[in-house]
């Protein structure tokens, strides 16, 4: 048995109130290769272990965070896991500018849900702006770390989302948690858009 | 009759209750007081009890009961793990205490017979007192109070073999021979037959009479129980104490142990004051008048050798530094297993009764000294420490930002040792001296001593202090250090330790404002992980909910403050905090009911 290559970050502060991100921790859960941090059960008093972290991070090829955005962003103890992890010098290389830290070459991969449908991620909307403007701070930070960006997989409106909806996604989400495991078909989206 | 028996009882009452009060306010210690006392009442005071020798006898019980309860303390696995410092000091300590009086008794041209039972009674201490000076200064859980406890200990077992021996070296009485080889068995037989009786019937019998409930009948069956094998004991030459001693080991495993310590305890007490009150009255003055120089030098040359001896054994005991003389001076008195060893000494007519009377009155008098010599130890190495202290506090001009931690047990540790890799210099306040001198190595600033004490506060810099911690142990001594604290340095903060809910509210009425409960944060921790590692519920929202209840509890707390005086309805205010946590513990599980909707995705 390898060491898991798979390491997915799994963020949520009520899942017993969570419809769709539970049921996908589950299906990350059940595969191999996936190591899974439910960091709000590990670290309820958000005393985060980075050198534990640090390890895990180490050994993956792709990094996964799953959470449901509220706020424009990321649950708080994922932001607190990104400032004692992610420690300047280690994540990236802080000297020299362009990442060589021990992120370089890995893929981050973002996988989140919403409340609101997709018509409120506009201009004039209801929150004014497409979704990838509040994606760009987790991205940025994928950047600087010298990270491949995978095009994310996003539910809107998950919140209402019906049943079968929800299985679909699920579904979706563990073909290519499977798939990658066995070989990295999801292209890096800056590949993809040549940029 | 009954009519003088209750007033000996009113006497004996009212000597106890005025002088051992006086005596504690003035610092002297309870054991003294009770000494005096019966000096007072007795027939060299005011001659208000006439017939000391029945008081002394029938108070004598006391120290039985005293020795039931040690007993009871000592399972036998602990009385075997303890086996080292009890025979090999205790069996030191008596025999070089023993050795050294017969040398100096022989020197001084007394006759072989009457040093040796001199020596070995001599070489007894005081079980009453020494413990009772152990407990008093909060040693017994340091190396000297072991110590202490294992020498008192094996004397109590070493006297048993002594008041055999002593008449063997009198008169020979026409008693034959084969007597001997009959009172061995007898004591063989009735050690049996305690042993036998103990398992088999004294345990289903405790379990039947707990069982029917009359507590009354417990207690009396717990007295019933020690003064029949006392009397048993007795019967067959043993002492009566040891037999208590051998009943209380028995029953030490024991389910009832506890319920029979909390029975005995007042007795023990009571008739402990009592016994002390009799050796007070015993000095016989009379003896003392007719040679006093000879009494005087005969107490002074035994407490100097015995003293000297003990002081010199203690180094070998690990005990630390300074606290060697104060534990010889603890020992250093005749016991009161020495009356009974002269006694019978007397009876086999070795010695007249005389000399018997002569040795009595030095035990006596050296029991009344040696908790004067040792408040005078106490006062004089306080005074040492605290002029060196204020010295050493002058010098270190700099260490001004620091924190005083009063109480370095085990919550005071914790705090202490946090603030100290958190980078806070400290000076700590104890009154364990083992302690003291294990930090002072690691570089703590360490004063040993009575927190309580203004002046030990003062030398140990509170004028300038940062902050004070109040972790000490006893509730009436933070309350004091508090008190004196407030008066005497106002801007001082403190954050006290509380023990409990009541000693939190007299915190607050003293001003205090930042207390922990000593308990209850681990009480809570533990409490989340039955909930997420028993009973796997998930952590973060556990976490919420602990702190939801801390919250609700420290409110319920404070919202009750204010009738706590007011005993009656402090517990009707209590009992409906306990109805509003109800609600609140209801109201809680209807909060997180209420979450289980479907509002996050």
């Amino acid at each position: 048995m390898t060491a898991p290559d798979i390491l997915v970050l799994y963020a949520h502060p009520a899942p017993q109130r969570s419809p769709v991100n539970r049921r996908l921790a589950e299906a990350a859960r059940a595969l191999p290769n996936v190591a899974l941090q439910d960091l709000y059960e590990l670290y309820p008093d958000f005393d985060i272990d980075p050198e534990r972290e640090r390890a895990l991070l180490a050994q993956a090829r792709l990094v996964v965070f799953l959470h449901p955005i509220r706020w424009y962003g990321m649950p708080s103890i994922l932001k607190e896991w990104m400032d004692v992890v992610l420690r300047p010098g280690w994540a990236y290389s802080n000297g020299s500018g362009d990442g060589e830290g021990a992120l370089r070459g890995k893929a981050c991969w973002l996988v989140t849900t919403t409340g609101s449908g997709p018509e409120a991620y506009q201009a004039g909307g209801m929150h004014g702006h497409p979704f990838d403007a509040f994606v760009l701070p987790i991205r940025q930070s994928a950047r600087l770390c010298g990270m491949d960006w995978l095009a994310p997989l996003i539910m809107h409106g998950a919140f209402a989302a019906s049943e079968a909806a929800v299985d679909a996604h699920v579904h979706e989400f563990a073909r290519r948690l499977a798939g990658y495991a066995a070989s990295p078909i999801l292209p890096p989206a800056e590949a993809r858009h040549g940029a | 009759m009954e009519h003088s028996l209750l007033l000996n009882a009113c006497v004996y009452l009212g000597a106890a209750v005025i002088a051992v009060p006086l005596s504690k306010r003035l610092g002297m210690g309870a054991v003294l007081g009770y000494l005096v006392a019966g000096i007072l009442i007795g027939p060299f005071g005011f001659r208000l009890i006439a017939e000391a020798e029945d008081a002394l006898h029938f108070a004598e019980f006391g120290v039985v009961l005293l020795l039931f309860l040690i007993g009871l303390e000592l399972e036998p696995s602990r009385l075997w793990a303890l086996r080292r410092p009890i025979f090999g000091w205790g069996g030191a300590q008596v025999a070089l205490v023993a050795a050294t009086l017969f040398g100096a008794a022989l020197l001084l041209g007394i006759g072989w017979k009457l040093a040796l039972i001199a020596g070995l009674g001599l070489s007894l201490s005081s079980t009453a007192i020494a413990l009772a000076s152990l407990e008093e200064r909060n040693l017994m859980p340091t190396p000297a109070g072991q110590a202490g406890f294992s020498i008192l200990l094996f004397q109590d077992i070493a006297a048993i073999p002594m008041i055999a021996i002593v008449p063997l070296l009198g008169i020979p009485d026409d008693d034959p021979g084969g007597n001997a080889w009959i009172a061995v068995l007898k004591v063989v037989g009735v050690l049996a037959g305690l042993i036998v009786g103990g398992r088999f019937l004294v345990r289903p019998l405790l379990r039947f009479i707990a069982k029917t409930d009359a507590r009354e009948i417990f207690t009396a069956f717990a007295l019933l129980l020690v003064i029949a094998i006392s009397l048993l004991m007795q019967s067959v030459g043993m002492s009566m104490a040891l037999g208590a001693f051998m009943a209380g080991v028995l029953l030490a495993d024991s389910e009832y142990r506890h319920a029979l310590e909390t029975d005995l305890e007042p007795f023990k007490g009571l008739l402990l004051g009592l016994f002390f009150i009799a050796v007070g009255m015993s000095v016989d003055f009379a003896v003392f008048l007719a040679r006093p120089a000879v009494v005087l030098g005969l107490v002074a040359g035994f407490l100097l050798l015995k003293t000297g001896v003990l002081y010199a054994l203690s180094r070998g005991f690990g005990m630390a530094r300074g606290q060697h003389l104060q534990f010889a001076l603890m020992l250093s008195q005749g016991g009161e297993f020495a009356f009974v060893v002269f006694g019978a000494a007397a009876a086999a007519r070795v010695f007249s009764a005389e000399v018997a009377s002569i040795l009595v009155v030095v035990v006596a008098l050296s029991m009344v000294v040696t908790p004067l010599v040792l408040m005078a130890h106490d006062r004089l190495s306080a005074r040492r420490q605290g002029a060196r202290k204020s010295d050493e506090a002058d010098a270190i001009e700099p260490n001004e930002d620091h924190v005083i931690i009063a109480g370095f047990g085990r919550f005071g540790q914790i705090v202490g040792r946090f603030l100290h890799a958190s980078g806070v210099s400290l000076t700590v306040l104890d009154h364990d001296p083992d302690q003291v001198d294990v930090l002072r190595r690691f570089g703590f600033k360490v004063f040993y001593g009575d927190a309580t004490r203004a002046d030990l506060m003062r030398a140990a810099g509170a004028a300038r202090a940062r902050a004070l911690v109040v972790a000490i142990d006893d509730i009436e001594d933070s309350l004091a250090l508090v008190d004196a604290v407030r008066s005497e340095y106002p801007d001082l903060t403190i954050f006290a330790r509380a023990r409990n809910v009541t000693h939190y509210y007299q915190l607050m009425d003293r001003g205090v404002s930042l207390i922990e409960r000593e308990t209850f944060e681990a009480a809570i921790k533990l409490g989340r992980s039955v909930l997420t590692a028993g009973l796997g519920q998930s952590a973060y929202r556990t976490r919420q909910a602990a702190d939801k209840f801390r919250k609700y509890n420290l409110q319920n707390v404070l919202a009750v403050y204010p009738y706590y005086k007011d005993r009656d309805t402090y517990v009707s205010m209590a009992k409906r905090a306990r109805d509003e946590l109800e609600t609140m513990i209801a109201r809680d599980r209807r909060a997180v009911d209420d979450e289980s909707g479907h509002d996050w995705d």
